[in-house]
């Protein structure tokens, strides 16, 4: 019977650092501690004193493969705290924003940190591209990632804290020849995509979990900004409630706050924005992934990956038509009257739902601030379904001895489960060094 | 656009290079240069795999091996002690000691808590002596010696190929 401690620092191709202590007795997990160990760079506290223009890029410096969903959640507090209604033309370009950086994030992700698993090499580099597949497989990664990149920088300036957007509006605007080379680039990666879905569908690895979802869900086509939050559970709230739904968690021993829904952990991030809003999809999407789409709505974790290939798929979709159908021209950006009053903006980072609230004072400097990322709000689930998973693991046949290769594939496949939550520690993916100390 | 060359076809005989041991770490920071070099990599991955050893970049792989880099790349601030222990560690088994991005450099923004408020600093007391940071978060040079600095938030990436690219020339020429 198995009986040991297991402790796995710095879980390896995640954003930042984690770090898992899990403990076994007569054959089964007694204790999983999941904990998040990015020292504090305390970017709320720093948020007081500091003029509100300065704010959606302070708050971006959480996070750097994340940075452009904080800018847009960062402005949409300070524009609803100071009563600011963006532009239709702004609207626009801040939904290209984010369709950039889901296709540049996910494509990371899916191509670097996950198909690895997939192929049974340690790193992406790792396929030989001498052998046909692999070497249409490493094309596409890069040339997919590559699309999302100059879709950011063409509309935002970077692809990694965005410069272009502020407060009010946006300081510079695609042009023309931008605009023709980004269609052409995303209409070229379209097939790319089609066999990442494929890739994706036809994994080996399943993990089945009931919880509850949670997402942004648009009035609109399917999207990452505007709309309602909407739960599994059919329940809805306005972004006005910030985070009062949520409750708060302190997990002593993990660096970042976690949260919980009435009582229960749920789940935030590409498995639940399809399982709740797969029919606001882009028509071409739909129509190329439809045998793909019937999996969903799913409780499959490894979904989340799967999902993440078909937000690429409709951000490329939606991309081509918005560039395609609109001309883009420069306008003045909203000036700023201040006022004492609070912010909130809740948009759909490409992990999940992200709340930022700022109060600012009639001056225009912040009192204070707060934020809210998606990876504490999936914390408690992962921890959870690592216990499940290796409690799971353990009865099998393949799992009995114990030694050290029963060991390395555990670990193995708990840093697997963890990669399909796509975690950001930053706000996540580096791999688990794995320490093993038996229980005498 | 920036190429390195596998070979040195300058000379009549053509001479092949060992490849170039790299190390890439991230401390406190946000990883904003990870993602940089991700996405320059998009353009040069067919070089780099020809003229770089991966050796130690946990963003990209699992079966890391610290023994020796010919360059190591350090990004983020040192906001605890034993970030300060493995810093000098790498920097003990680096030929060059690269300082990628602001908080590398200058130790902000992650290090902002330096110059917080006694009031602020006093809120925020607990935090660092549960977690048992650093009383103050240090820049690399702080800890260990740097040979190049590339500055930015995030760096950008034609200086990091450009800073990169001398390195290669530099390190070939003694080999």
């Amino acid at each position: 019977m198995h009986k040991f401690d297991l402790t796995m620092e710095h879980i390896t191709k995640v954003e930042g650092n984690a770090s898992l202590r899990l403990k076994v007795e007569n054959g089964k997990v007694i204790d999983v501690k999941f904990a998040i160990d990015e020292y504090k760079r305390f970017f709320t506290e720093a948020m007081k004193g500091k003029a509100v223009a300065a704010i959606p890029q302070h708050l971006a410096r959480i996070c750097g493969t994340c940075s452009n969903a904080h800018v847009m959640c960062a402005i949409e507090a300070c524009e609803n705290a100071l009563g600011i209604e963006p532009s239709a033309q702004t609207k626009l370009l801040r939904a290209l924003t984010m369709h950039g950086l889901i296709i540049r994030d996910h494509a990371l992700h899916l191509y670097l940190f996950s198909l690895p698993d997939i192929y049974g090499v340690d790193a992406f580099l790792d396929l030989d591209e001498n052998i046909p597949e692999y070497h249409q497989i490493l094309h596409d990664g890069f040339d997919t990632k590559s699309a999302g990149n100059y879709l950011a920088t063409l509309i935002a300036g970077r692809s990694v804290h965005a410069n272009y957007p502020v407060i009010g509006g946006y300081l510079h605007f695609p042009d023309g020849a931008g605009i023709e080379e980004a269609i052409a680039k995303l209409k070229s990666i379209r097939p790319a995509v089609l066999r990442l879905i494929d890739i994706f569908r036809n994994a080996p690895f399943h993990f089945d979990r009931k919880t509850k979802y949670m997402a942004l869900v648009p009035d609109g086509n399917f999207g990452y900004t505007g709309g309602t939050i909407i739960t599994s559970k059919n329940e809805s709230y306005g972004r006005d409630k910030f985070r009062e739904h949520l409750e708060h968690v302190v997990l002593p021993y993990s660096q970042a706050s976690a949260y919980i829904y009435q009582g229960e952990d749920y789940m935030v991030g590409s498995l639940a924005r399809v399982n709740l809003a797969k029919d606001k999809l882009h028509p071409h999407t739909k129509e190329s992934a439809k045998d793909t789409l019937a999996l969903f709505p799913s409780t499959d974790i490894f979904h989340n990956n799967l999902a993440q290939a078909i937000e690429i798929l409709h951000s490329v979709d939606e991309s081509i038509d918005v560039l395609t159908a609109n001309e883009f021209k420069p306008e003045p950006v909203i000036k700023v009257e201040f006022k004492e009053a609070t912010g909130i903006g809740v948009i759909e980072a490409p992990r999940g739902t992200l709340y930022h609230k700022v109060v600012i004072g009639a001056d225009g400097i912040v009192k204070e601030g707060e934020v809210v990322v998606p990876t504490g709000q999936n914390q408690i689930n992962i921890e959870r379904d690592i216990g499940t998973l290796v409690n799971g693991l353990l009865l099998k046949p393949e799992f009995a001895e114990d030694n050290d290769e029963t060991k390395a594939k555990i670990a193995h496949e708990i840093e697997m489960l963890i990669r399909a939550y796509d975690p950001c520690m930053s706000c996540a993916t580096h791999f688990l060094k794995v320490e093993w100390i038996k229980v005498s | 656009m920036i190429r390195f060359n596998q070979m040195d076809t300058t000379s009549t005989e053509t001479k092949v290079y060992p490849k170039i041991k790299l190390g890439w770490f991230s401390f406190s920071c946000c990883e904003d240069n990870t993602v940089v070099m991700t996405e320059v990599m998009n353009d040069h991955w067919q070089e780099w795999k020809k003229i770089f050893d991966f050796r130690h970049v946990r963003v990209m792989k699992s079966k890391n091996i610290m023994d020796e880099f010919d360059v190591a790349f350090i990004e983020g601030a040192m906001a605890g002690p034993e970030q300060e222990e493995q810093v000098k560690k790498i920097r003990s088994i680096s030929k060059k000691l690269v300082a990628v991005g602001a908080c590398a450099v200058t130790g902000l923004p992650s290090g902002q808590r330096n110059n917080f408020t006694a009031e602020q600093k006093e809120s925020i007391d607990f935090l660092i002596t549960r977690f048992g940071a650093l009383p103050s978060v240090k820049k690399v040079s702080d800890v260990v010696t740097v040979d190049v600095e590339i500055p930015g938030c995030p760096m950008s990436p034609k200086m990091f190929l450009e800073k990169v690219n001398a390195l290669v020339a530099e390190l070939r020429s003694s080999q």
